[in-house]
């Protein structure tokens, strides 16, 4: 039988988080709370692939920075990103001289990193376990969409990736906030072919996770203060709420989703909202675990949301497979 | 929900873009464009330019301004509004063809600029110089009976 719900033993901390954002984002609601930005989106790079590998570059180190750790006390690190076979972590992160595991689970990568770490930690393999992710906008166009200054027009349930980048310390010994159980996502294909709507694509996988987890555990949606997906967009969320009401859960309450709120959708024209792996990783690290730290929360369940597609899988006809990996995360053990 | 329910479910639900104000947009701009190419050639002539000439002088400065504002990063700002109003005319293909290339400049003259350039005007350049093979051959096969 299936093992669905990892419970920690030894539940492992967060004991430190960096966030590093590009203008367009900290121009968003939550702008005063990164730790860096760059107004330029450059961070003095020539290429956009190396300004987002420098984002995690500095992420990490601020992360470690605020843990007073050097490379040596980090075990390893788990990092991943959007741009082709991971190079912006990868290169992003080969100062560091520590062992480097590469992820790609396009937006849910961070959930992933997160589950991986304290996986590793728990287990008493690791000490201290770095997560680290990233998203750049330029490069992301560059890959999946059109050329940058190419004049496009984007559908209203189009996501904008989001320049950003969310670095995690995950420690055996701390005090909190704690990781306490994760579930790990199962791939969940529901047709959708269209990669303007990512957020229709993604949202059966985080409906899939959540049902799971709300059986498994004998849970429901009021039992958590927060219940933040990332990153589903405007469209995904509102499909989350109305698929979820059908199954017999009240998802609206404690609810939220980190590509809805990263931008003002209305005043920055995002659209359907924020995507990308530094989404949910950036908000994460400035936002959310800083109001678990604060007590403002107590218990919450972060479910990172990918969408499995490539340019050529789309050119394929291929239909978007979502994936949506969860964390619980609590103040308190 | 099975596939087909969920995709119908999705595209119901899905906000559609504004077709109607659009178009409008989209004819305004068009029109402009349009309008600026009558102003161009009307200046050109009242310099004494030949016409052949002025034939050539119009879409080149459209093209010319086209890229400009590409490269200033305006184009794509204005195109996002006006759609197909930038899309159809001259524009719209000068812009097409120097996204790729300012895009790629970093892979290298040859494997970036080089190949990529044409990667969103290439179909057009196939599929056009195809029709009008294509049309070539009716047109002949027409005359001969």
């Amino acid at each position: 039988m299936r093992k669905d719900i990892i419970k920690f033993k030894n539940p492992p901390s967060i004991i430190s988080r960096a966030s590093v954002v590009g203008n367009k984002e900290h121009q968003g609601p939550f702008g005063g709370k990164y730790d860096m930005y760059d107004e330029t989106d450059r961070f003095g790079m020539p290429t956009w692939e190396q300004s987002e590998g420098e984002m995690q570059r500095q992420a990490l180190n601020l992360a470690m920075k605020k843990a007073q750790l050097k490379a040596e006390d980090i075990d390893a690190i788990f990092a991943g990103d959007l741009i082709n076979q991971c190079t912006s972590s990868s290169y992003g992160l080969l100062d560091f001289d520590i062992p480097y595991f590469g992820l790609y689970g396009a937006c849910s990568t961070c959930a992933q990193a997160l589950l991986l770490s304290s996986m590793t930690v728990s287990s008493g393999s690791f000490e201290n376990c770095a997560a680290v992710t990233s998203s750049h906008n330029c490069s992301a166009e560059r890959q999946f969409r059109f050329p940058l200054e190419y004049g496009s027009q984007r559908p209203p349930t189009a996501q904008w990736t989001a320049t950003a980048s969310g670095a995690f310390i995950v420690s055996s010994k701390g005090k909190g906030p704690y990781i306490v159980e994760a579930m790990g996502g199962i791939s969940t294909d529901m047709g959708i072919n269209d990669a303007n709507n990512m957020g229709a694509a993604m949202a059966p996988a985080a409906i899939s996770t959540l049902s799971r987890y709300f059986t498994v555990t004998g849970t429901k949606p009021a039992d958590f203060d927060k219940i933040i997906t990332g990153d589903l967009g405007f469209e995904g969320y509102s499909i989350v709420i109305d698929i979820m009401e059908k199954q017999g859960y009240d998802m609206r309450p404690v609810y939220t989703d980190c590509g809805l709120v990263i931008y003002d959708r209305e005043a920055q024209d995002m659209h359907a909202g924020g995507s990308g792996c530094g989404c949910s990783a950036a908000l994460m690290a400035a936002n959310f675990l800083e109001e678990i730290e604060r007590g403002i929360l107590n218990d919450v369940l972060f479910i990172g949301t990918g969408a499995l597609l490539s340019q050529m899988s789309v050119q394929q006809g291929l239909s978007i497979p979502g994936i949506a990996h969860l964390v619980r995360i609590r103040r308190e053990i | 929900m099975n596939k087909k329910e969920y995709k119908k479910y999705s595209e119901e639900r899905a906000k559609k873009s504004p077709l109607f104000s659009n178009c409008i947009k989209a004819f305004l701009c068009g029109g402009a464009i349009c309008t600026l190419g009558q102003l161009l050639k009307n200046a050109y002539e009242a310099l004494g330019i030949s016409e052949e000439s002025v034939k050539m002088l119009v879409p080149v400065t459209l093209i010319f301004a086209a890229v400009l504002l590409s490269g200033l990063g305006i184009f794509d700002k204005i195109a996002k509004h006006t759609g197909a109003g930038t899309l159809v005319p001259i524009t719209g293909f000068a812009n097409a063809v120097v996204s790729p290339a300012l895009d790629t400049k970093n892979e290298g003259w040859v494997l970036g600029v080089g190949a990529k350039i044409f990667t969103i005007s290439g179909p057009v350049i196939l599929y056009g110089m195809l029709s009008g093979a294509i049309y070539g051959i009716i047109y002949w096969i027409v005359k001969v009976i």
